[in-house]
Formats: C-alpha cells, sequence, structure tokens
C-alpha cells in the first residue's frame, strides 16, 4: 500500500475516534448540547450541572473506553504476532480470565484493597494464565504449536471462568460481580482513570515501540538470530506488556473479549500486514469500537444500559466472519 | 590462505545428543568451500555451529580470528549472513520487504531506510534477478522464485561471508546453473567467501575451491575439489561407485552405482 494511503487512513480513523468520542460525551441517558460537552472539556470551571455532569462522568467514561478498547487491541495485536497466531488473544487465551479470577478473590475475601493493589493482583493473575498457557503449549514442541496454544489457552479461559463463576456464588458476590461485568464502561471513575490510565499508557507506548519488530516475530528464531535480532526476548517484552494491559483492563471494566482478536484484522484488512502501519491503526479502531460500543449500550434502551459485551459482540462477529472469509490463509 | 573459520576438536549436538564429535577443519578467507555428505551426516549441524545458531559444547572455534563466543548475534550479523535449509515466514510477506530484513543488522531503532540501504535492496532484488518480482506475496510464488528471494535476503545484508544451506533446492536446471552463477559472481567480482552445503556432487566440484566431506558427524576429507572427489572417497562416504572423468582440469561424475560390497569385491 502507498504511503499517502496510509496517512489517509489513519487521518480517517483519528477523525473516527474523534467524532465517536465527541457523540459519546453528547448522548446518552441524559442529552446535552455539543456546547455544553465543549464547555466541560475546555473551561477551567463550571457551574452548569449538565457540565459537571459531562465532565465527572462521562469524560472519564469516554476516556476510559477509548483506553481500554487501545489496551485491548494492542495486546491482540502483540499476541497474533509474537504467537504466529490470528486467533490469538488475551480474551481467547485465558489472560484475562486469570486476571478475573484474582480479581474475584480480592472482591471475595480482601474487600478492603485499594484500586492500585486489586489491578496488581489482576495483572499477577494475567502474568499466571500467560505463565500457565505457554508452559503447557512448549510441554512438548520447543517451539510454540498454535493449535495446542488455542486448545490450552480455552482451557485455561474455562477453568478460570468457572473458578471466578463458583467462587461467586460461594462468596455470595453475585451482586457485585453482576455489577462489575455489566456496568460496562460506567465504572470507570476519574479517581480509577488517574491510578491506572497511566500504565495503560506505558503499555501502548510500548506496543507502539515494538510494533516495528513485530514485522520479523514471523520469521524462524535461528533466522532472526543471523539478522541480528532475538524473537524470545522480544515475545518476553510483548507478553509482559500484553499482561499488564490486559491485567489493567480486567482490572477496570471486567473482561471483555473479542476486540484484541477483531481489531487487528481489521486493521491488516486496511493497511496490509505491516506493523508499523498495523499497530497505530489497531490502537485507534480499538478505542472507536468500546466508545462505539459504550455508547451504543447507553442509548439502546435508557436509562437502563445494555450490557457493553452483547454490543461488542453483536458489532464484531459479523465483521470478523467477513474478514475470516475475505482471507482464505488464515485457516492454516 | 587466511583463515576465516577455524575449529578446533568441536563437538555439537541437539540437547545433550552430539551430533558432530571432535570435528577440526579451516575454512579459507575468500574461497568458496562446499560441505559435502550423505542426509543426516550433520552438515545443516556444523553450518547452525558456525553461524552461532548452535551452542558449540566442547572445542573452540574462532570467525575471523574470535572466539565465536565471544561475538554477539548483533556484531556476527554484519559479518556473515546465513540461508537456513528451511525457511519460515509470514505468507503474506512480499519479496521486497524479506529483502529489507537484511538490511536489519544495519538498522537504528525506530528509524527508516537510508539511502544505502535502499541501493543494497535494489542490487539484491536485480541479483537475483527478482526486480519484477519484487511486490509479489511469498506465496504466489513458486518454489525456485521463492529460494532466490530468501538468497536476495543474505545478499541484501552485505558481509563478507555468505552460508549457504542446499540454496539449490527446488530450483529446476537452468535456475539452479543461474544461482550457482551468482554465488560464483559474488565470491569472484564482490570477494565473497561462501560456505554451503551441497548435495548435487557435480555443481560443488564445478563451483567450489574446497570441499569438506562429513560421515555420521565426523570429517571423512577436506582439501581441494580434486583432493576429495576420487572414486575411493565417494565410496567410503556415500557408498556409491562413480564413474569420474576429468573436465576442464576438475573432476566429474559421469554415472554411479551403489557401491558393491567390499568383500564381493575380494
Ligand atoms: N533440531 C534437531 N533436533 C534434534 N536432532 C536434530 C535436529 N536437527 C537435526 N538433527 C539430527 O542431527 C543429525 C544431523 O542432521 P543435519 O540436519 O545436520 O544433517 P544434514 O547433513 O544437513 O542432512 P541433509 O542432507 O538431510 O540436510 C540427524 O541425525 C538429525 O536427525
Ligand atoms: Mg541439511
Amino acid at each position: 500500500m502507498k504511503k499517502q494511503s496510509f496517512t489517509v487512513t489513519l487521518l480517517g480513523c483519528v477523525v473516527l475516534l474523534i467524532g465517536l468520542m465527541a457523540a459519546s460525551l453528547r448522548w446518552g441517558a441524559d442529552q446535552t448540547s455539543l456546547h455544553n460537552v465543549w464547555q466541560a472539556v475546555t473551561a477551567a470551571k463550571t457551574t452548569n450541572l449538565d457540565q459537571q455532569i459531562v465532565r465527572t462522568i462521562r469524560v472519564p467514561r469516554v476516556l476510559g473506553a477509548a483506553l481500554i478498547g487501545t489496551a485491548l487491541a494492542g495486546s491482540g495485536a502483540l499476541m497474533q504476532s509474537v504467537t504466529k497466531n490470528p486467533l490469538a488473544d488475551s480474551g481467547l487465551l485465558g489472560i484475562n480470565a486469570g486476571a478475573g479470577f484474582l480479581l474475584t478473590i480480592c472482591l471475595a475475601f480482601f474487600p478492603h484493597l485499594t484500586t492500585l493493589q486489586t489491578t496488581a493482583w489482576a495483572v499477577v493473575g494475567a502474568a499466571m494464565s500467560a505463565a500457565l498457557i505457554f508452559a503447557i503449549s512448549t510441554m512438548q514442541q520447543t517451539q510454540l504449536n498454535p493449535s495446542t496454544l488455542v486448545l490450552a489457552g480455552i482451557a485455561i479461559s474455562s477453568l478460570f471462568t468457572a473458578l471466578s463463576e463458583g467462587l461467586a456464588l460461594v462468596g455470595q458476590l453475585k451482586q457485585d460481580l453482576a455489577f462489575w461485568y455489566f456496568s460496562g464502561m460506567g465504572a470507570v471513575s476519574w479517581s480509577q482513570l488517574n491510578h491506572l490510565g497511566p500504565w495503560l499508557l506505558i503499555g501502548l507506548i510500548v506496543a507502539l515501540c515494538l510494533a516495528p519488530s513485530l514485522n520479523i516475530a514471523y520469521l524462524s528464531d535461528n533466522t532472526a538470530h543471523s539478522l541480528g535480532k532475538s524473537l524470545p526476548v522480544l515475545r518476553a517484552l510483548a507478553l509482559v506488556t500484553v499482561v499488564i494491559l490486559s491485567g489493567v483492563s480486567v482490572a477496570l471494566v471486567g473482561t471483555i473479549t473479542f476486540v484484541g482478536l477483531l481489531v487487528p484484522h481489521l486493521a491488516r484488512f486496511l493497511v496490509g500486514t505491516n506493523y508499523r502501519r498495523v499497530m497505530p491503526i489497531t490502537l485507534l479502531l480499538g478505542a472507536s469500537l468500546t466508545v462505539a460500543a459504550d455508547l451504543v449500550a447507553r442509548m439502546v434502551n435508557p436509562p437502563q444500559e445494555t450490557p457493553f459485551g452483547i454490543i461488542i459482540a453483536l458489532i464484531g462477529v459479523p465483521c470478523f466472519i467477513y474478514l475470516a472469509r475475505k482471507e482464505p490463509h488464515y485457516a492454516e | 590462505m587466511a583463515k576465516l573459520i577455524d575449529a578446533r576438536h568441536i563437538q555439537v549436538g541437539y540437547a545433550q545428543h552430539p551430533i558432530i564429535n571432535d570435528l577440526s577443519i579451516t575454512i579459507s578467507r575468500g574461497q568458496i568451500t562446499t560441505l559435502i555428505g550423505p542426509n543426516g551426516s550433520g552438515k545443516s549441524t556444523l553450518i547452525r555451529a558456525m553461524a552461532k545458531l548452535l551452542k558449540i559444547d566442547q572445542g573452540v572455534l574462532t570467525f575471523d580470528d574470535q572466539n565465536l563466543t565471544t561475538l554477539s548475534h548483533k556484531m556476527l550479523a554484519k559479518k556473515l549472513a546465513v540461508l537456513p535449509q528451511t525457511t519460515q515466514a509470514k505468507p503474506e510477506l512480499t519479496v521486497a520487504e524479506l529483502v529489507t530484513f537484511g538490511r536489519l543488522p544495519y538498522r537504528k531503532p525506530l528509524s527508516g531506510l537510508t539511502a544505502l540501504d535502499r541501493e543494497k535492496i535494489d542490487w539484491a532484488l536485480t541479483k537475483a534477478h527478482l526486480t519484477t518480482l519484487k511486490d509479489r506475496p511469498l506465496t504466489n510464488l513458486s518454489g525456485g522464485q521463492r529460494q532466490r528471494a530468501w538468497i536476495a535476503m543474505a545478499i541484501a545484508q552485505d558481509t563478507d561471508t555468505i552460508i549457504l544451506d542446499e540454496p539449490t533446492t527446488y530450483l529446476d536446471l537452468p535456475h539452479q546453473l543461474e544461482v550457482m552463477q551468482l554465488i560464483q559472481e559474488l565470491n569472484q567480482s564482490a570477494d565473497r567467501t561462501i560456505i554451503m552445503a551441497l548435495h548435487d556432487l557435480n555443481h560443488a566440484a564445478r563451483f567450489s575451491d574446497n570441499l569438506i566431506a562429513i560421515k555420521d558427524g565426523a570429517l571423512a576429507a577436506s582439501g581441494t575439489v580434486n583432493d576429495v572427489m576420487t572414486a575411493e572417497n565417494l565410496r567410503r562416504i556415500f557408498n556409491i561407485d562413480a564413474t569420474l572423468i576429468a573436465y576442464e582440469g576438475r573432476p566429474l561424475i559421469l554415472t554411479y552405482e551403489t557401491a558393491t560390497p567390499a568383500e564381493d569385491v575380494q
């Protein structure tokens, strides 16, 4: 693809995201004017009630949605490249479920932990899952076998999801957990963003810096070595980034699947397979998808919120099926 | 002749399972040295050891007068390019993208291609006759075209030494010849040291300066082509009875039969 058309696509994605974020600030259970949105975002002080709602509730919600979308999509792109597996995604591989499990333990037994502490445990959970999956899938082969990896991931994911639900039942946490699972982006507050946003930002910057190297992730370890690059080091860096991004996302809004699987495919469909281009587009589209899904979740049946995951699936599944059919070699 | 590689009593293998035992060889700078030997004799294993892709369990291997263990992969990548026997890449990768990987040892993190990078990439594409195919994805190429794309990547690396493990696999006769002539040209006009493994003994005899014959992980013979390509050596190494003639001062195998067991001859 030409450099120019990439720039156009990139700008298009930026405009799309800004448009969706503005729309998401304006519409919701409670409508407001774009003027109020502008004032709420830019003015130093505001006394208007609408503007205050936008500022204290919607702005963090929309920012949170955007950040989480980039985090999930970015982890998807990292995982898909370093595992050479187009189906890899922190949701499908059980990394999110691992984070969710430790988070459930925190909610059940240690309800007084701070946000930062519970998040740290979620990251530990994500790391635990990642370690388990890689241990299982490398047990026999020296190199990661793509289908073993996905099977191991699905098994781990089911295990941790079941454990979390069991624990919730026993600990009578149904209410708390349901709130946390179904509240979607509504759970994101300014204080959470202040605490956790920086971690997501660091993860995203690392993901962008790794992007050029992801192109060689598809070579054999030996070929990479003879070009002076180490794929084991690249894989380790990518995995640590994924663990942080997905652990923090899960701590903020619960386990969201599909974004990480879908968005990198969409980006490759638009700009080809060079990760220098795929990564920025993936991050922008990931944010757009979650912001859009969050907006729709609020608009379908106000003032009730439709569960976020349902919206993502409704938007995502048809897209994914379309893309999967377009690219036959993904079946390999 | 100056020594480029000097291996002294090396042992190399996979996970405690030695394949090459107590092997000592030297490879001269500026020459074409070809490894020959039956399937599974250890040619690729030796190549991996020389390229620092496998650990040398015992003995010492010096490359360019430096102990290989003291050279980092990054430093080595500027001195030595390797075409492995089996290759692996993203199927959608284009020829030009693959060849661009050859410039990785020289590129700074997060920066674009320099003018020199572009020049070397174009040079490699031209040398490998791939200019018209450069935007094609690797999946859409024939086996031979794909092989040439990988060779072009090694050429773009612009190293003094190039190691090729069976570079003519998948190629038809004219393309085999083309690759061998390309390798010869790199050696003669660009003064590259070439180390390769070949199964075609006539090509090995025609294009090499020196031969190293490996059998069962041990050195079976080494020296100039005329020293190594003898009927006795071929019988000992490959278990064949070859009819050899001299053609333009080099041995040529006219035909060969499975060797009759030594007892029957007597
Ligand atoms: N990755 C590996 N792990 C374990 N053993 C291996 C590995 N690669 C090769 N071997 C073994 O090492 C021995 C030498 O193999 P090698 O590939 O070096 O032979 P070769 O001379 O290159 O053969 P060919 O002509 O078939 O390419 C063989 O017995 C082979 O089974
Ligand atoms: Mg071999």
